[in-house]
């Protein structure tokens, strides 16, 4: 990859806000290499989606977050990824890594409510064929996420005029 | 009763920057967006105060030695002769201080004796006058010229020495104007110096923050190194201004006589500071980059911006501060900032703050998010636009 697209990645995974002005200004680029930098990458793949980290907490919507340690008996040829094709097809699945360790996939999973979660789990999940075995855990309180800290007030805590 | 005061002490100004501070603390207005800030907006890098966390579980509660843990004294060493390819002995040359401040202090106390002349270049950090005026040193200001970046020149320092010269003090790259001055600014610069006998206090707190192009230091030019007292720090690189912690490197027989002031006026410096530190200097070259990589961006976000507003500035090349020149819109840098606060709540510092030629222009510190400079610049390009409009 080259140098205009990791610098163009290290600011918009952080800011995917910025306009294309402001990031050529930044990179010291003219505006059309950055917009046709960032064109090729979402053609390629490279970059996914533009998505929002928001806390619900502020707001009145109710979700319930889980994530779920799912056992399963990987199938013959397909190994493990037909099997995750058939758990991310799911809109309730945010997330799906395939894992090291105890168990073979970790799900992300957000619902309105516990029950919208359980039923999920219940009867799409579990009824799987290769699925032998989950254990849901429940979200208790978000801290961080994605490199975003959720639980602190920013506050500039500068003197506001210093030497 | 006698007068409890010293008359050194009373015809000393107080700094400039308190008076704006009163302004802007006074309105108290959490609509205000200060610019003001002389100090980076990170946070100290976590694995940084994690050291100074876990050095206070430790016990390390007590005093280091005056000149600071042989550790940090060494690790500084590395770094000097990395960066500058100049060697310190850890054991002679070096000193932990509280802040660079404390440095400037001790340096100039040691080495002034009543008369002795002290050049000093203006616009620059507020203390350096005071300091000199404090070692019974004579103060000689040089006017620094935006015409020239705000760099010194050999004709100007020429112009001020004098057969009492006895130190220069560099300040770069520069608070407040972010000027830095390059290898061939300095060499003509080391000759005058070797010529008259100079010596130099080379005030390099914001060394680790240039931009497209590495930071030189004049210790590092021939004949430069045993007439020169190197300042640095922690504050401004590696973001921990409030942990109070700077260093000198000079030579043995300057610093003998330093340590002794520092010894008996400080002792040593803040134990859990130095272990931070010593964290920072081993493993914190990625937090430096990252900083700067950004602190680049937000530059040239604003030469970008100022450029569209009209208002005229230097591009500068370090620190983090722009030092555009605002005498065309028919006020004084004071009155520009106050009105500027008053009607549209931005605080900037006025050029007159860091010397009496600062006069038609401001510091602007761009230690802030993109969000909030473009904030402010929004209300600064109103406030400007106003100011036009009546002019005409």
């Amino acid at each position: 990859m080259n140098e205009l697209n990791e610098k163009i990645l290290a600011i918009i995974e952080k800011n995917s806000k910025i306009s294309i002005r402001d990031l050529a200004t930044i990179l010291a680029e003219t505006e059309e290499n950055v917009a046709k930098a960032i064109f090729d990458m979402e053609k390629d793949g490279t970059i996914c989606g533009y998505h929002t980290i928001i806390n619900w907490e502020n707001t009145t919507r109710e979700t319930v977050d889980a994530l779920i340690e799912v056992c399963v008996t990987p199938q013959r040829e397909s190994g493990f990824n037909r099997l995750a094709e058939r758990i991310y097809n799911f809109p309730e699945v945010e997330s799906l890594y395939l894992m090291s360790g105890t168990y073979d996939f970790c799900i992300l999973i957000e619902g309105k409510s516990l029950m919208e979660v359980s039923r999920f789990v219940s009867e799409k999940l579990a009824p799987l064929d290769s699925v032998t075995s989950t254990a849901t855990h429940f979200m208790l309180k978000k801290y961080k996420e994605h490199g975003t800290v959720m639980v602190k007030k920013s506050r500039d805590e500068r003197q506001l005029i210093t030497p | 009763m006698r007068n409890p005061l010293s008359q050194k002490i009373i015809g000393i100004k107080p700094s400039g920057i308190r008076k704006f501070f009163d302004l802007v603390a006074e309105m108290n207005d959490p609509e205000v967006i200060s610019l003001g800030v002389g100090e980076p907006d990170f946070e100290t890098p976590w694995h940084v105060r994690d050291e100074g966390i876990y050095s206070l579980e430790r016990g390390r509660t007590f005093y280091t030695s005056n000149t600071g843990l042989m550790e940090l004294r060494e690790e500084i060493s590395k770094h000097v002769s990395r960066d500058h390819h100049i060697d310190y002995s850890p054991k002679h040359e070096i000193i932990v201080t509280v802040g660079g401040s404390e440095a400037i202090d001790i340096a100039m106390r040691a080495m002034l004796d009543p008369g002795d002349e002290v050049i000093i270049p203006q616009p620059s950090y507020v203390s350096y006058l005071p300091c000199c005026v404090l070692a019974d040193g004579v103060p000689v200001v040089i006017n620094l010229k935006e015409e020239n970046e705000f760099r010194l020149t050999a004709a100007e320092l020429e112009a001020a020495i004098t057969p009492k010269t006895k130190i220069l003090v560099l300040p770069f790259p520069n608070n407040p104007t972010g000027a830095i001055m390059t290898r061939e600014d300095l060499e003509p610069i080391a000759e005058l110096c070797i010529r008259n006998d100079i010596y130099v206090i080379t005030d390099e707190i914001y060394g680790a923050l240039t931009y497209e192009q590495e930071h030189f230091s004049i210790a590092s030019l021939p004949g430069m190194r045993d007439r020169t007292v190197l300042i640095n720090g922690f504050s401004k690189a590696y973001a921990m201004t409030g942990w109070r912690l700077g260093y000198a490197c000079a030579p043995r027989v300057i610093m003998e006589q330093m340590l002794k002031i520092h010894q008996f006026a400080i002792m040593c410096a803040p134990t859990t500071s130095q272990y931070a530190a010593l964290e920072a200097l081993r493993n914190g070259d990625a937090d430096v980059q990252m900083m700067r990589e950004s602190y680049n961006g937000r530059r040239r976000y604003l030469m970008r911006t100022l450029k569209e507003l009209g208002i005229p500035c230097f591009e500068p090349f370090g620190a983090f501060y722009i030092f555009p020149n605002i005498s065309e819109l028919g006020l004084s840098s004071d009155d520009f900032a106050t009105e500027l606060l008053k009607a549209e709540k931005v605080a900037v510092v006025p050029g007159t703050a860091f010397g009496d030629c600062g006069e038609g222009f401001l510091r602007i510190s761009y230690a802030y998010s993109l969000e909030q400079l473009e904030q402010a610049f929004v209300r600064i390009g109103r406030f400007v636009e106003k100011l036009r409009a009546e002019k005409k």
